[in-house]
């Protein structure tokens, strides 16, 4: 098998994902694709038609970012007619699948140098947009005991007994790490500023970022998810699958939640060969990912699952990893997952997280294995561990290790 | 033709349905066949402008599917293809008649229901006369059935998907004004005016194409594939699910039919609806609450257990003893059954209490427009207060109400005798205590019985009547007329501690107390139990019922087993209550007050504030002495599987014992009583679905992990060994 190797990772800013202010929101999506995809072989100077497929995540492709936006951000992007696109679903870890599809065609032998990212306009393609069948078609909702997502990240808070000063005090600090970290320019490497089609400059910077945010800040905030927990028989549907809980307790909110915004973020990768040949310098190393489904109600406990598979088929323990990134979709989702793996707070979302930067669904992946690329090289440190909760109940793990 | 009569006036075909057969018009294969000849003749016959569909049967136009065919289908499997074919024939049929060319109005000249809706459904018009009675709607739900005559697709198509989705799941069935308010007619005439009417709008408007069948038809509000769709179908989904407990095949079977059917055009919309009406055929819930609480219910209304041969006894007089809760209850149902009361208690200002409680209950009702100022000023004419037992002569029946307790009960009942001549009948509303023993303080214990009500009367449709070994056949005879004159359901249960339904339902609260004492979570034992289909989980009502009563029951037994000079060790149970009340103040739900009459805060096995109720969070560490550490929590199904058996094998050991002589009043009995599960079909039917010999090899493996009280009775092996079941 070969190796596939990590040659470059860039992403956009992330913008607000509203239509009123947010600064990626007056231009298509495709605009936010284009930027990071333009960026791979200018960075690096080699011709895009040395590229033999585009894979990009997105959780919505419908509308302006649909029917296969991976071949249209490749052709909008100038890259040469030969070179393939295709768009992926794994919801909110599409862009970490994308990523390891692609990976995992470049170990295959099939290609020699791919392109795995993903891009998500929440701000022009409102969350739901795609529908399907999972709400609304009776059979499969009582099935799996449908309830929305908000309930789902209540409800592990319920179960697993994090109060609503867990969540929030979890937030405030990713707050204050993702401050800390454009304060260093930690991330100067990898973003890339998102231009206008005369070149005036759109945004630079996330700006969904609250600095200096308190608990007493986060205390105001009401819970999103319980008017509708409670009102539309949500609550009643979650308990009835975890009889164990007596009632749910709606601890989260607007701020201790990812938030919804713009983006894209893409990922060079390929075989050593490849590299020589163009004269690109590996930075890391794909070492193994895991896709796992877990329990649909409660939805969002699968990376403990999938980061134990792969660990396993990596032959690796949890100490063996340095550094982790956990997707900050809900605060309880990742004070879970450290307190089951056994994994310290200090090493885990060491520069913040969605919670601070947003969560634009289909390019977050892609954004978090960029930055662990990065935060290892700046910690000289060795493997990092990026993992997503999503949708459905599922969830994916990749191990990274710097070469 | 028998059932459909036709005749042509003013260029309008009448086709009236009067089913002689039948005291009601129901939607029949042969009516349909009939109404289909008549509306091809209507179409050939040129003189025929437009078609009038009505019926001859006065206030009723159509009440419904044919139900007995339903249940004639058994309880064995369903040849699927077959009734697809057959029930798709309907749907053609009525397919036919509203694309069939010429305007086709429903003349409802009455009650329009279920399959008889359906048709109104298929027609271009829906007149309905103007009166009260005249309700119209697709109850089928209420049976655990649905639609399925084309109802799911043509109501939302109507009147849009909101509206009919709430009416089509809960069975709902309105009256006129509301009827069209909400869409489900076009117009309401007085009866007089009915045909007119109709052959009116044949002349004016006459237009034969369904809204449905135009071009650029939209479903009001949006249809499949819209927003509105979508989140409709959702909250639907979350909402009905959580409310069943996925207990009720058709309520997912509704949604289904409407998920998938509403895109779909009218031709193609039919059979989706028909393979949904078919799979909740399939499972024996539908089958099993038609067969129980339609069927069998109405036996227990008619008084189909009656012994025959006694002349029918009109009681016009009732004595009721005791004007507490129970004592107003009865005098409130009887006087409405125009019945004259003598409501009678220690002293007179006791029993005008009563009475100014029943006249409460009715203002409360008047203020709702559920009853009339003349009703009630009839209904409290004929409750008569008194203190003296001398105007009870003369009455037909008398009740007694009182305290239970065996010396009061025997004074009221000495009291009462000299009074009453020899056909009058003393009835003991006592809620357990055996009847012949009761009986021992009359001079007729032959006309001594039990009348076992349920709280609150006016509401509670059943009632237990418990045959003493010397009560004769005669005053059984006496007792049902009585029930029926006040439109109750009856069954017979014979003399036992606790009948019939109270002992079932002990064997509930008995499971929640032994899951409390094998450490399992509170929550556990109460989300099982409303899962499991049960109104109330037992840690609830009894808080509800009262720590304190509990307390005391178990108290007397400690008396009475010191008295005997035997050793006295209470139950884990007794002793998690006696500490909530001792150590912890917890009385219940509804605490009596202290000593020094300040009011005591509410509060036992759950904490009560404003805005709800929580299980108290200390429960488990404070009860710790007498809560095994668990740390292997049983799944919900096995915890819902115990409260299921526990209660079906203590139904079965009473009718082992002969304390019930029917499975049909065993299963009504308890789930009207005591609200067992309705989706099951009560006890019986839940054990005969679950298999004799499946039941009895699982309840041999509950006893031996939970102890004997799952032990299965003779009566249950030797079914099974047999291959027998309860109904067949």
């Amino acid at each position: 098998m070969t190796d596939c190797f990590i040659y470059d990772a860039v992403r956009t800013p992330r913008g607000k994902g509203r239509m009123k202010d947010g600064s990626l929101a007056d231009a298509p999506p495709l605009r936010m694709a284009k930027t990071v995809l333009r960026a791979l072989p200018e960075r690096s100077d080699f011709d895009s038609k040395e590229i033999e497929d585009v894979i990009l995540g997105c959780v919505e492709p419908v509308g302006e970012q649909g029917a296969n936006v991976g071949r249209m951000a490749a052709l909008i992007s100038g890259y040469d007619d030969s070179v393939p696109g295709v768009q992926l679903n794994r919801f909110c870890a599409s862009g970490l699948e994308a990523v390891n599809v692609a990976a995992a065609k470049v170990k295959a032998g099939d290609v020699d140098l791919i392109v795995g990212g993903g891009m998500e306009s929440m701000s022009r393609i409102s969350m739901g947009a795609a529908g399907g069948a999972w709400s609304t078609d009776p059979e499969l909702a009582w099935d799996t005991s449908f309830v929305p997502q908000g309930i789902a990240a209540d409800l592990i808070a319920t179960k697993y007994g994090y109060s609503r000063r867990d969540v929030d005090s979890f937030a405030v600090e990713s707050q204050r790490r993702a401050a800390a970290a454009w304060e260093g320019d930690y991330f100067g490497k990898s973003i890339v500023p998102v231009n206008d089609c005369i070149g005036v400059t759109m945004l630079e910077r996330d700006e969904h970022m609250r600095p200096g945010t308190t608990l007493e800040d986060l205390s105001h905030l009401k819970p999103s998810f319980e008017m509708m927990g409670r009102n539309f028989g949500f609550d009643a549907v979650a308990i009835q699958k975890h009889p164990d809980v007596e009632q749910i307790d709606h601890v989260h909110h607007a701020g201790n939640s990812s938030g919804i915004v713009d983006g894209a973020a893409a990922v060079l990768l390929g075989s050593r060969d490849a590299g020589r040949r163009l004269g690109l310098e590996p930075r890391a190393r794909i070492v193994r990912s895991a896709t796992v489904g877990s329990e649909p109600c409660i939805m969002l406990t699968g990376p403990m699952p999938a980061t134990r598979k792969a660990l396993a088929k990596a032959g690796m323990q949890t100490s063996d990893i340095d550094l982790w990134e956990i997707n900050e979709a809900f605060s309880a989702v990742c004070l879970l997952f450290m307190e089951e793996m056994g994994v310290d707070h200090s090493v885990t979302n060491v520069n913040g997280g969605a919670i601070a930067f947003g969560h634009p669904l289909g390019a977050t992946g892609a954004m978090l294995l960029g930055t662990m690329v990065d935060e290892l090289e700046r910690r000289d440190l060795n493997t990092a561990l990026i993992t997503l909760c999503v949708g459905a109940g599922m969830g994916t793990s990749t191990i990274i290790e710097r070469v | 033709m028998a059932i459909i009569d036709y005749r042509v006036e003013d260029g309008a075909a009448i086709l009236s349905w009067d089913d002689k057969e039948r005291p009601m018009n129901v939607l029949s294969g042969d009516a349909l066949a009939e109404l289909s000849v008549a509306i091809e003749k209507a179409v050939a016959d040129d003189q025929v402008k437009g078609i009038i569909v009505t019926s001859g049967k006065q206030g009723v136009f159509v009440a419904g599917g044919d139900l007995q065919q339903l249940e004639s289908l058994g309880s064995g499997p369903i040849d699927a293809a077959d009734l697809l074919k057959r029930t798709g024939a309907v749907l053609d049929q009525l397919r036919r008649m509203e694309t069939c060319g010429k305007p086709v109005v429903a003349a409802l000249n009455g009650v329009t229901l279920g399959g008889g809706y359906e048709i109104a459904l298929a027609c271009h018009r829906r007149i309905l006369v103007d009166q009260r009675h005249a309700q119209v709607g697709l109850p089928e739900a209420g049976l655990g059935l649905m639609p399925g005559a084309g109802g799911t697709q043509r109501l939302p198509r109507l009147i849009g998907l909101q509206g009919a989705l709430g009416l089509i799941m809960q069975g709902k069935q309105l009256g006129p004004d509301q009827a069209l308010e909400q869409g489900l007619v076009d117009e309401l005439v007085e009866s007089a005016n009915l045909i007119p009417a109709a052959k009116k709008w044949i002349q004016e408007h006459g237009n034969a194409t369904q809204p449905w069948d135009r071009k650029r038809y939209d479903v009001p509000g949006g249809g499949a594939g819209s927003v509105a769709f979508a989140q409709t179908l959702m909250g639907s989904n979350a909402m009905t699910h959580a409310a069943t407990f996925g207990n009720m095949p058709s309520q997912q079977a509704i949604l289904q039919s409407v998920y998938e059917g509403l895109g779909l055009p009218m031709d193609r919309a039919g059979k989706v609806e028909t393979r949904q009406f078919i799979r909740v055929l399939q499972d024996p819930t539908a089958r099993s609450m038609l067969r129980t609480l339609f069927f069998s219910l109405q036996e227990c209304q008619k008084g189909a257990r009656r012994p025959k041969g006694v002349p029918r006894f009109d009681v016009k007089k009732v004595g009721i003893i005791g004007a507490g809760l129970m004592g107003q209850g009865i005098a409130h149902v009887s006087a409405k059954a125009g019945i004259d009361v003598v409501l009678l208690d220690r002293d007179l200002a006791s029993a005008e209490r009563g009475k100014k409680k029943v006249a409460q209950t009715l203002e409360r009702r008047l203020a709702k427009g559920r009853t009339t100022a003349d009703r009630v000023e009839g209904i409290l004419g004929r409750i008569h207060p008194s203190a003296d037992y001398k105007d009870l002569k003369g009455c037909d029946l008398v009740v007694e109400a009182v305290f239970e307790d065996r010396d009061i009960k025997a004074r009221v009942t000495k009291a009462s005798d000299d009074q009453l001549g020899d056909a009058a009948i003393f009835a003991s509303n006592t809620s357990g205590l055996p009847i012949t023993d009761l009986a021992k303080a009359s001079s007729r214990p032959k006309n001594f019985i039990g009348l076992h009500f349920f709280s609150p009367v006016e509401r509670m449709q059943m009632v237990e009547i418990v045959v003493g070994k010397e009560t004769s056949q005669t005053t059984l005879a006496k007792a049902w007329d009585y029930i029926l004159k006040i439109k109750k359901a009856g069954i017979v249960v014979n003399d036992s501690p606790g009948f019939y339904t109270s002992r079932v339902f002990g064997t509930f609260i008995s499971e929640g107390n032994h899951l409390l004492v094998e450490g399992v979570k509170p929550a556990l034992i109460e989300n099982a139990a409303k899962s499991a289909g049960m109104p109330m989980p037992p840690l609830g009502i009894s808080d509800q019922v009262g720590l304190g009563t509990m307390h005391k029951v178990a108290k007397q037994a400690e008396k009475d087993a010191r008295a005997a000079g035997k050793k006295w060790e209470p139950s884990p149970a007794q002793a998690i209550i006696a500490s909530l009340i001792e150590d912890h103040d917890r009385w219940g739900a509804h605490p009596p007050a202290k000593e020094d009459g300040t009011p005591r805060a509410p509060g036992g096995f759950y904490d009560y504030h404003e805005t709800g109720k929580n299980l108290w969070p200390e429960l488990s560490t404070a009860m710790s002495p007498w809560i095994a550490r668990n740390d292997q929590q049983p799944s919900a199904e096995v915890v819902r599987q115990r409260y299921l058996f526990t209660q079906c094998l203590e139904a079965a050991r009473c009718l082992e014992q002969g304390v019930i002589t029917d499975v049909r009043d065993g299963d009504v009995g308890v789930i009207m009583a005591v609200g067992f599960p309705a989706f099951t079909g009560g006890p019986f039917t839940y054990i005969d679905n679950y298999g004799l010999s499946e039941f009895v090899r699982d309840a041999d493996s509950l006893s031996a992990r939970y102890g004997a009280r799952f032990e299965p009775p003779k009566l249950l092996r030797d079914m099974a060994a047999k291959g027998r079941s309860f109904y067949s």
